[in-house]
């Protein structure tokens, strides 16, 4: 691929709005997984008792156990939610941009 | 009431087991004999010429991460601390996300077998090579390390064959897979593997389930009146909060440092197959995840601490204990021979990681300056894969009992220390320049290995082994006494007695303290300054002296990264 063409890819207004948007996507979903996990480790810090409170009166199970299963399963949801948005939105703009510059 | 120790036959050879490992072994050798047949390019080798699905990744990711030491690791963890071995768990998946969303696809566009191609694209080649490769090294010596004692002491406990067989077996099998199979063999012995594991692991929960009538909360209930409700409260493991925070960065962003995982997004044809390849992995790693906790806890309930800690201290054991009492000695050697492939195809994924980082990294890419024929690098490739393999040998032989759980933690630390944030920035700062990036890989190198030789773990633990035990044991007996002494129904008499007891066992353990010299540096885990430190000497460094020529190329790399145009496809050759 010529410099010249790589020149003209990087102006091109929908090359930029793809990249815009593909950071954003990235930028958005990593703090929520970072908030997720990092929350986690915060209630464990500072606050125990909430994690050993029961989840209901005369049962045994804590709310911990909910909240860290949660929280492997929220973090594989998120990863659905990059696939979803990449398969749908991403690669048909890759794919247009690539047909119109010819690559 | 006493626990009884159930008759077991852990530790003796287990025909199953044999059998089973036995047909394993068989059916991975002859796939390496396929495999071999197409290994003959360099990216072959390297990277089973791109030609592995999304899917089949996906799995074979998840059966690089899923070692021996999760499976019965986290099963024993969480069998005899209950919920604290939970907090492992989870923070051992969450790093995949982060690996989906930051890395996964610009690592498949802009390099070629390995991660340092990527931090190499737009800096000076050889000085990021070489410190690239070290970074990629010291973390897979210590993580072969830990998996290779592992492998000794967990295969003389399961079938009673001596550690020093187990680590010729082990090493012979792997080198085998590597020399001749390459990348394709690899591929599919962790395939196999994660299906197998996966597969033991659902019938073990499954079977577990039936003991109690299906129902979690029945379970959990049963821990809660056998072991007290604290059982299923965090507890102890994890206290101080910026240390707490510090493993969690360690577990995070160390999953996004691993060469032997971040070498897996070059087996695949394209950007998008390795991001749907995570998407398939990050499933199977928090179902498996989340069954080792069911594991863990049905062990606890159903077989009992005490049965578990009389075979092996840690817990290690828990879910083969689990195993044979659902199961008996037929499922029990399924599961051991499971585990004893977990180990092999684990060390295998390992010792290619370090093979490409000795030949592509080291030798093609800074001793010929990038120029080496295809022969040349794949017959430097065998070398080094069979260097590899007699070192990790030689590496369990010299460890042989000692404690080298750290190890696995320190692999975690080096590699979010040293590789992941110079690879991070490499992809997305402009201004990052080849000396940030030197500064950074060896800054979060060393300020990782010395705090941890510094931390209460391998300071006090290891090196002050003997000591340490004799304090802690006295602690321990200083706790029993006043928990005795709480008792509402305690006698006048017996209260004397014990409080007698009690200072005689403080002075005892006071005394004990002073023979055990406090480590230098107070925290378990160092991720929280060796990582920040890294971040901060790339950037300082980088900001000091710009290198026109990486920023120009910067954008050039941005078409590479977002469209792909111009990735170098590992099957187009």
């Amino acid at each position: 691929m010529s410099s010249k063409m790589i020149n003209s890819i990087l102006e091109d207004p929908e090359f930029k709005e793809l990249a815009r948007q593909k950071n954003k996507v990235s930028l958005i979903l990593t703090i929520t997984e970072l908030v997720l996990y990092f929350g986690f480790i915060g209630l464990i810090a500072y606050n125990k008792p909430f994690l050993a409170t029961k989840l209901s009166a005369g049962s045994a199970t804590t709310i911990g156990i909910p909240i860290a299963v949660g929280v492997i399963i929220l973090s594989w949801i998120l990863t659905g939610i990059y696939i979803f948005w990449a398969n749908s939105v991403y690669d048909e703009k890759v794919k247009r941009i690539k047909k119109r510059f010819g690559g | 009431m006493p626990t009884q120790a159930p008759q077991t036959v852990i530790g003796t050879l287990n025909p199953i087991a044999i059998l089973c490992f036995l047909l394993f072994v068989a059916g991975t050798l002859a796939i390496t004999y396929w495999a071999a047949k197409k290994t003959k390019t360099a990216s072959q080798f390297y990277a089973a010429g791109g030609g592995i699905t999304g899917f089949q990744n996906g799995l074979a990711l998840a059966g690089d991460y899923m070692s021996a030491a999760s499976f019965l690791g986290i099963a024993g963890l969480v069998s005899t601390k209950g919920y604290d071995g939970l907090i492992y768990s989870v923070g051992w998946l969450v790093g995949w996300p982060i690996v989906m969303f930051l890395i996964s696809e610009p690592l498949r566009n802009l390099g070629k077998f390995t991660f340092s191609d990527v931090v190499a694209f737009r800096l000076k080649q050889k000085p990021i090579k070489t410190a690239a490769a070290i970074g990629s090294l010291v973390t897979v010596l210590f993580y072969l390390t830990a998996q290779m004692v592992g492998a000794g002491t967990l295969i003389k406990l399961m079938f009673g064959l001596p550690y020093e067989s187990a680590l010729f077996i082990v090493g012979g099998l792997m080198i085998a897979y590597v020399l001749f199979g390459g990348m394709l063999a690899t591929t599919w012995v962790q395939i196999i593997k994660a299906v197998l594991l996966l597969g033991g692991a659902t019938l073990l929960v499954l079977l577990t389930l039936d003991k109690v009538d299906w129902s979690y909360g029945k379970l959990f209930q049963m821990a809660s009146d056998k072991y007290g409700s604290s059982f299923l409260e965090p507890g102890g493991l994890v206290s101080d909060p910026l240390d707490a925070f510090s493993l969690g960065l360690a577990l995070m962003f160390g999953t996004a440092g691993l060469p032997h995982i971040l070498m897996r997004f070059y087996t695949v044809p394209d950007a998008r197959e390795a991001r749907k390849s995570v998407f398939y992995a990050t499933g199977f790693i928090g179902y498996f995840y989340i069954l080792t906790v069911t594991i863990g806890f049905g062990a606890a309930v159903l077989v009992g601490k005490d049965a578990i800690m009389a075979i092996d201290k840690g817990g290690n054991m828990a879910a083969m204990v689990l195993a044979e009492f659902n199961g008996g000695s037929l499922l029990l050697g399924f599961l051991a021979a499971v585990a004893f492939a977990t180990i092999l195809a684990v060390v295998a994924g390992l010792t290619l990681a370090g093979a490409s980082a000795l030949s592509h990294d080291l030798y093609v890419g800074v001793f010929r300056s990038g120029k080496a024929n295809e022969k040349e690098e794949m017959k430097v490739a065998k070398a080094a894969t069979i260097g590899l393999g007699i070192t990790a040998v030689l590496l369990g032989l010299l460890f042989k009992g000692q404690n080298v759980a750290f190890m696995v933690g320190l692999a975690f630390a080096v590699a979010a220390s040293a590789n992941f944030p110079a690879l991070l920035l490499s992809i997305v700062w402009k201004r990052f320049t080849t000396a940030g990036a030197v500064t950074s890989i060896f800054t979060g190198m060393i300020v990782a290995v010395t705090l941890i030789m510094l931390s209460p773990t391998v300071y006090e633990d290891v090196m002050q082994a003997a000591p340490k035990k004799e304090l802690v044991a006295a602690n321990d007996k200083v706790a029993g006494i006043e928990k005795a002494l709480k008792a509402a129904d305690i006698t006048p008499e017996l209260k004397a007695t014990k409080e007698a007891e009690l200072t005689t066992a403080k002075a005892d353990a006071a005394t004990k303290k002073t023979a055990v010299k406090p480590a230098p540096f107070g925290m378990k885990n160092p991720g929280v300054f060796s990582m920040g430190l890294a971040f901060l000497m790339g950037i300082l460094v980088s900001l000091m002296k710009r290198e026109k020529t990486a920023e120009d190329m910067f954008e050039s790399e941005k078409v590479r990264t977002y469209v792909g145009i111009g990735a170098e496809g590992a099957n187009k050759h």
